[in-house]
Formats: structure tokens, sequence, C-alpha cells
């Protein structure tokens, strides 16, 4: 409860509403336009007469009959395969989060735990790693691929993002297990576990809190990705995203780019959902290394 | 932890960090000084009833076998770099100096294609990322104080921009401001100029691919932000309160100071991100306008001929600029975790 010494002047509390309302039409707004529109024909999603065609769907009358049609959503997950890339994006995240999860596990656990100084420069070396653009490496991969004749493939795609998407795994996991006090392991050891059987019986039970906040991320950065899947993936494996920007260079001319907006709202969707069930790790996940130092 | 079972544990992950990162870094510097081998000339001779006649032709066996022999092509030393596309020594040189003053030569050189990237790619970085801390933290002030109730949704919307793939995000926004889109044209009506279009003007376009980079990074800043908000010590605030001080001495003195170390975390990760701004230039297809380091990497691995030299080059660059902007982030953390 805000006392009477808080409160703030009228004046002050305008103008923090007023922030708050354009900010919040900035960053819903465009969804919002793109997923109604997506229901519309391009005359009316891209309307140079008259913009309130947008909303009252004139030409998607004239053209299908209804106010709303789903051509967009059929031409491009039937007619252009786009249900081929979400099954290839589906294995892509499936994969890449569980096996850049129990490899950033293990390591992430060994870096907490030791107290030598190479595990401090084991880190500064995973950070200098995170800095780099992933779009700068695959120059280094194609020839190499090329050679061994695994270009194109998903699990190349897979093995590439995993270890992409290492140094901030190993990262956050890292200082997630900083957390969890050492007496725990420390214990079972002295109760004659290994240090893998401390691992494994001891640490894992636990550690789900992070691990989850750390798979979200890894999750975003497989489906998110362009340069690297764009570059790696052949035309039939592509996952969403290169395959959305491939609608741009061919029905672009075709006047079918309500194919590619349909595409694009059904990629969002995922994510929408994710951010709703998620918000909290999310939003742990984010300041991890800031609130902290 | 003993040594060797520190080895074991990191091993798979440091496996794969060699192999998928390293190694490729290691590759590219070595594949920069290298160029494609030229074709091998040989001279035949055809002789027909008018006499013998030498002509030039493609040895295409001897060239295959020479690729074959060496696949990273002929040893070119810093050839790639100097080349119109990289550094471009000669072209430097010449328009240094020809031009009249210094705008005229920056003009000059924003023709040259490396120059045109870095020039955009740094623009954006260091237009981006103040925005980005400045709204971040106005955004976070105002959600800190709408009521408790609302601020699961506000922050729902708030994240949506950055968590969004940057290429669809790119595309959400390219779209509206399109010649025939919504905000298109709310922006004709309010010039009030009816040719006025986004693809066609390369200030516009400049100036719509920093608001995308500030719309979809101001949400990070903003979390931070909010998360540190929630640590302000209220006893100090309170004290403040008590010893006379006004709402803005309280911000300024005790909520700023706070968040100053946030500051500079928000900063660097940002300067990482931005310097990296690839995406939206697809989405935005702003090439003919705009063009960043990573764009002309990928510009030069697509398309028909691969020029993997000219994108391993042009990555060893990005690659430098990065270590000089990391610099910093590397020192604190080599004092921060180090003594540790």
């Amino acid at each position: 409860m805000a006392s009477k010494a808080q409160r703030r002047p009228l004046a002050l509390q305008i103008v923090l509403l007023a922030t708050l309302v354009i900010w919040m039409i900035a960053a819903a707004f465009p969804f919002f336009w793109t997923l109604w529109g997506s229901f519309k024909v391009e005359a009316d999603f891209f309307s140079l007469t008259n913009w309130d065609n947008a909303l009252t769907g004139e030409m998607t009358r004239v053209e299908t009959g209804g106010a709303f049609t789903n051509n967009g959503y059929y031409g491009a997950w039937i007619q252009e395969e786009f249900w081929r890339a979400a099954w290839n994006s589906t294995l892509v995240c499936l994969f890449v989060v569980s096996v850049s999860l129990t490899l950033g596990t293990l390591g992430g656990y060994a870096l907490a735990r030791s107290t030598y100084r190479y595990a401090f420069w084991f880190l500064l070396i995973a950070l200098i790693f995170r800095a780099l653009p992933p779009i700068t490496l695959v120059s280094g991969y194609l020839p190499v691929f090329f050679d061994l004749n695994i270009w194109g493939y998903l699990p190349t795609a897979i093995i590439v993002l995993v270890a992409i998407n290492q140094p901030f795994t190993l990262w956050m996991l890292h200082s997630f297990f900083k957390n969890i006090p050492a007496e725990l392991d420390e214990s079972a050891m002295v109760d004659g576990c290994t240090r893998f059987q401390a691992f494994r019986h001891v640490i894992i039970p636990v550690m789900w809190p992070g691990v989850i906040t750390t798979g979200l991320f890894s999750f975003l950065l497989a489906y998110n990705d362009f340069a690297v899947t764009a570059m790696i993936l052949d035309k039939q494996n592509q996952t969403m995203v290169p395959k959305i920007a491939s609608f741009l260079g061919t029905t672009q001319t075709k006047g079918n780019v309500m194919f590619a907006v349909a595409a694009v709202v059904s990629a969002t969707a995922p994510l929408f959902v994710l951010i709703m069930f998620f918000q909290r790790q999310i939003v742990s996940g984010l300041t991890a290394g800031a609130v902290k130092g | 932890m003993k040594h060797s079972a520190f080895f074991w544990f990191v091993l798979p992950s440091a496996a794969a960090m060699l192999l998928f990162i390293f190694f490729p870094t290691v590759s590219i510097i070595v594949q920069s000084f290298h160029v494609e081998h030229e074709q091998v000339i040989i001279e035949v001779e055809n002789c027909g009833p008018f006499g013998c006649q030498t002509a030039t032709a493609i040895d295409q066996e001897a060239t295959a076998a020479l690729r074959e022999e060496q696949p990273l092509g002929r040893f070119a030393g810093l050839e790639v770099y100097k080349d119109r596309n990289h550094l471009a020594v000669n072209e430097f040189g010449e328009l240094w100096a020809q031009s009249d003053g210094i705008g005229d030569f920056i003009g000059d050189l924003m023709n040259l294609p490396f120059y045109k990237a870095l020039g955009f790619t740094l623009t954006y970085t260091f237009v981006v990322t103040p925005l980005t801390i400045v709204f971040g933290f106005i955004i976070a002030v105002a959600v800190n104080s709408a009521a408790r109730l609302f601020r699961g949704p506000l922050i729902f919307f708030t994240l949506l921009p950055n968590i969004v793939t940057p290429l669809i995000g790119g595309l959400i926004l390219f779209w509206m401001v399109d010649a025939r889109g919504v905000i298109g044209t709310a922006l004709r009506w309010l010039a009030d100029d009816p040719s006025l279009s986004v693809k066609a003007d390369t200030g516009l376009m400049w100036t719509m691919l920093m608001v995308y980079g500030v719309w979809s990074s101001a949400p990070f800043a903003f979390i931070v932000y909010y998360a540190g908000l929630q640590t302000v010590s209220k006893d100090t605030l309170e004290a403040a309160r008590i010893d006379g001080a006004t709402r803005w001495q309280q911000i300024r003195h005790v909520v700023i100071p706070h968040l100053l170390p946030l500051t500079t975390f928000i900063a660097l990760i940002q300067l990482m991100d931005n310097f990296r701004v690839f995406e939206p230039i697809i989405s935005f297809n702003a090439q003919a306008h705009a063009t960043s380091l990573s764009w002309a990497i990928f510009n030069d691995l697509g398309g028909e001929t691969r020029q993997l030299s000219s994108a391993a080059a042009t990555s060893v660059l990005t690659v430098i600029g990065v270590a000089i902007l990391l610099s910093p982030v590397l020192v604190r953390t080599y004092r921060s975790y180090g003594k540790a």
C-alpha cells in the first residue's frame, strides 16, 4: 500500500500512464494487426487506396465472399508445404534443447564445483565464443561439410546449433549450480558416492528450475536462428525461419505475400504460448547475469 | 573437484565447442589468406588446311587436379583483405587524396562495400544501444508504477518484441511501414507527401531499421531494470525522504546509483548483439540502402558462387571488431571472477 507521502502528483501519474499506453500499443499492436490481416487477401492487407479496407475486408469480400479467408494459411501450409518446415523446426528444437542441456548440465556442474584456476579460464573462453556472431563461423563450416558430404541434413544443423549454444548454456547453468550448496553433494561423497553418483542422485533431483530456464533459452536460440540454418540446410530440410525468408524471394513477386504473412503468424503462435506459460522463467533467465553481478 | 572428474564432466561440451567454434575460427583465418585457383590455361595449336593457329584453352583436368591437390586455393597473403570488397587499400588512398574534406571523403567511402557495411553497423550499434537503455528504463519505471494486478500482462506484452524471432519481428514491422501498409499510410498522411516510401529513401530506411532495433531490444533493458527496481532499498529511500529529498532527488541519488551496474551489463550485451545486426536487413529488404558486416558475409556465402575467401576475410574483420568491443567485458569478468 502506498502511503500518502509516497503518492504521486497527478501530472506524473498521467505521464506514466501515457507512457504505458503508448508502449503497450507499440509492443502489442503490430502482432494483433498482423494476426488480423493474415485472414484477409493481399489487396486488403496492403491497400494503397484506403487503409481501413484492412479492417472491413472489402476486397476479401469481393474476392472470396466472406470477410475472413484462410487462403493465406492454406497456401502456406498445404501448397507451399510449410508443415514440412514446421516439422523440421520441431525436430531441431527438440534435439538441440535435449543435447545442449545434457552437455551443459555436466559441464556447468563441473565448472561450478571446480576450485582450480583453469575452470575460470574455461569460462572466459566460453564468454569469448559467446560473443562471436554465428554467421562468422559459417564460412568455416561449409568447405568441411561439403567435403564430408554432410551438408544440408538436419543432424548437422542440430550439432552446430548445440555447439553455438554451449557457451551461453554453460554460463547460465554454472551460475545456477553455484547457488546449490556444495555440502549437498560433498556429504553424498563422504557417504561413499563417486562424483558422478553424487551428481546423478543428489544434484539432478534439485536442478530442474535452472534447467528449465536454460532450456527455454536454448529453445529460443534454435527456434529463432536464421543465419546458420539458412546456410547449412538444403531446401527440403529447411526450418520455419529460412522457409519464411524463402517465401519472400519467390512469392512476393507472384503476389502471394499473404503466404508469408500466414506463415509468420503460425511461427509466432508457439512463442506466444511459450511466454504465457514460462514468463517467470524467462524473466529470471534474462536477468540472471545482471542482478547477481 | 578432482582433475580427472572435471575433465570427464566438461569433455562433451568442450569437444563440441572445440570442433564447431574453435576450429572454424582457425579455418576462416587460414581461408582468408587464400584465393581460389585460377583456371589452368594452356596453348593449343589448331592446324587446319590454312596453316596453324595457336589458341588458349582451359585445361579442365589440370584445373581440377590442382583444386583437388590444394583445396584451400592459392596462398594470397593479404590480397583478399586489400581488395575492393574489403579494406580497399588502393581506393581508400585515392579517395583520401582526391577528396575536398572529411565529409566528402566519408561520403565517397560509403560507396565501397566494406565501409558501407561497417558504417551502418557502427551507426546502428551506437545509436540503438543508448536508446535501448533510455527506453528500457522509462518503461521499467512506468510498469513499476502500475498496479500489481496489471504488471503480469504488461510484462507479457513487453517481452513479445524481444522474444519473437528477429526475422519475423522485422517482417511484421516492415509490412506495416510498407507504402501500402497502415503505418506507411499514416506517414504519408503526416508528411503530406503521397510519394513517401520507406523502401525508396536511405535516410528513412536507416531510421526504420534503428526503430526496429530499439523496439526489439528495449524489452531486454526493461526486464533487467525492472528486476533492479524491485531490489532498491526501501530503507534508503525512506531515509532520503525524511531528509527532505524531492522525488527527483530520490531517483537521482538513490535509484540511479543502484541501477548503474545493471546499465554496464545491458550496454555490453547490447553492444555485442547490435554489432551482429543482420535479420532486419533481410526482413526490410534493405540491402540497397543499408548493409551490415553480417549481411556482407551472408551475401558472399549465398547464391550460386560461394565466395568463401571473401566471406572468410569479412568474418575475420568482424571478429576483430567484436574483440575490440568485448575487451571491456573481458577485463570486467577477469577482475570480478579472476580473484575468486
